[in-house]
């Protein structure tokens, strides 16, 4: 056994901030490898992240018209997350998915359920849902209590990396 | 190569990265503490990568080799 492996296990943080395939793509990647690595890994979900979080099969979420609105303009869910470049009408995700198929490459949901299983945890951002008009229902299961922003900067002075995705 | 006494073998073989690493670790939970794993990838990152695994959870990798472009690891379960 190493060093370091011997001492207390190293804590990592990612705000998921943003919604865009690739931007999932890569939290879902280092949130699934941190588990592995037996890293302390707390993925705080907020904003445009926690649209990720939604129950796949929602297809409108919110209370009020504005909320309802957003939904529909994006649809929420892992499984139907946008490019921010070369979306084009969902043909770029479409051909993204297919060369991950062939590479052998993992799709972000199927991240998301190791980084899971492997007890990465992941807090969503009360705030957002208020927003957005979310209810723990809308989200998946298995994620944490939702927490503010003081939780995510009490997480992150005491973690040994931080990243804003 | 040693004549070892692998408890569970693993087939990451055509997985893109982060997957080796992944299923590894699905397979070393499954063992006890001190058997082996041995893990057969093709992702020539996996390399480094089962490295810096083996430093980071303080299990070991007991053995690496490589032929025909595919890359073997054996590790041993902390």
């Amino acid at each position: 056994m190493t060093a370091a492996a011997a001492d207390k296990p190293k804590k990592l943080v990612i705000i998921d901030y943003s919604g865009e395939l690739e931007k999932t793509w890569a939290t879902m990647i280092l949130a699934s490898t941190a588990g592995a690595m037996e890293m302390e890994t707390t993925v705080f979900v907020t904003f445009w992240g926690l649209q990720t979080f939604v129950k796949d099969k929602k297809r409108i979420t919110g209370e009020n018209w504005m909320q309802k609105m957003m939904s529909f303009m994006q649809r929420p869910g892992a499984s139907h997350r946008k490019l921010s470049k070369m979306n084009f009408m969902g043909m770029g995700p479409w051909m993204m998915f297919k060369l991950a198929k062939k590479y052998n490459v993992a799709k972000p949901k199927d991240l998301l359920e190791m980084a899971m299983a492997m007890g990465v945890q992941f807090l969503p951002c009360q705030m957002t849902m208020d927003m957005f008009g979310l209810k723990r229902e809308d989200l998946i299961e298995g994620m944490g209590e939702p927490v503010g922003a003081a939780t995510a900067l009490q997480l992150m002075t005491e973690a040994d990396s931080t990243l804003f995705i | 190569m040693a004549n070892l006494d692998i408890k569970l073998k693993v087939d990451a073989s055509g997985l893109s990265c982060p997957l080796p690493i992944l299923k590894a670790t699905q397979g070393i939970k499954t063992v006890e503490s001190g058997e082996l794993v041995e893990v057969i990838a093709t992702d020539p990152g996996s390399v480094k990568d089962f490295d810096a695994w083996a430093k980071a959870t303080g299990n070991a990798l007991v053995e690496q080799d490589s032929a025909d472009g595919k890359f073997r690891f054996v590790l041993r379960r902390k």
